[in-house]
């Protein structure tokens, strides 16, 4: 397998999808190559930062805000 | 043939029962709603924007129109689905009047293969977390996902960080599963790169 194969399979690989005839190629090519061994390991930290640090800020004082104005605009007027 | 599997042995959302009632004018029904994806639908816009003015009048006129079309909803989806199709075309049409970017759309921009090949094979040691404040983080991740082509973040913020399915990113941006896995792999290597640049072990030196 070469390294273009294998981040071929990269999304498939996180998603524990690859084709099963195909996975013990994948998991032998990242114990013999470390810039895909690498490349795995960073892409996983890239997922993982974006998914555990929220990076914007939904303050109470904005969400009622908005609540409030969208609730407004649905509600039937009497 | 797979047997086709009986809708009675599937599950009910319970979305479902929140719409039907919706529909037929339970105001009560429809907060509810809004409540359980206010936050979803003003992070997806901020992502796809990048600009918190934006993303409050799209979180606003997104329910909105999802209230006007709720009859429109025929529940082949998942509501949540339904809703961010919507917050992503309203954040998009954001981003061609702003006309800050050239390219805007989901089809355009995507076709470069910069940053998409693998060139940093330094390891991330200590972890991000060790190296860097949450303040600093924060501005380190912001960033870094701005120098995104918009099309190439809208898929990465739909599947990584609201983390929708393949499947369902699909669905809400009109894309085939092949081309949301193609552009998928490329935003996270993309960022993977960008981010190196700020993570990536030091000899000997601490940070960048």
């Amino acid at each position: 397998m070469t390294c273009t194969d294998f981040l071929a399979q990269l999304t498939d690989y996180f998603d524990g999808k690859v084709d099963p005839a195909l996975l013990a190629e994948v998991q032998a090519h990242i114990c013999e190559c470390h810039h895909c061994e690498v490349v795995l390991d960073t892409t996983r930290q890239t997922i993982a930062i974006y998914r555990e640090n929220e990076i914007y800020e939904f303050p109470t004082e904005l969400r009622e805000r908005l609540h409030a104005a969208i609730m407004a605009k649905c509600r039937p007027t009497p | 043939m797979p047997a086709i599997q009986s809708p009675a042995t599937e599950e009910i959302h319970p979305d479902v029962a929140l719409v039907e009632r919706a529909k037929k004018g339970d105001t009560a029904a429809f907060e509810q709603l809004v409540r359980q994806y206010e936050r979803q639908v003003f992070r997806v816009a901020q992502h796809i924007t990048q600009n918190r003015e934006d993303a409050e009048d799209i979180t606003q006129d997104a329910f909105l129109k999802a209230y006007e079309k709720l009859d429109q909803f025929q529940g082949n989806s998942k509501f949540s689905t339904w809703l961010v199709r919507i917050a992503v075309n309203e954040s998009l049409m954001r981003l061609r009047k702003r006309k800050t970017r050239k390219t805007v759309s989901m089809d355009e921009d995507v076709q470069t293969e910069d940053g998409s090949i693998p060139r940093d094979f330094a390891e991330w040691r200590p972890n991000p977390e060790q190296l860097y404040g949450q303040t600093e983080l924060g501005d380190i991740l912001r960033k870094t996902i701005q120098g995104l082509p918009p099309g190439f973040r809208t898929v990465f913020t739909l599947r990584d960080v609201e983390n929708l399915s393949t499947e369902e990113t699909a669905e809400a941006l009109g894309l085939s599963v092949p081309a949301v896995k193609s552009r998928l792999l490329r935003a996270r290597l993309q960022l993977r790169e960008r981010l190196s640049r700020y993570f990536r072990q030091k000899n000997g030196e601490p940070k960048p």
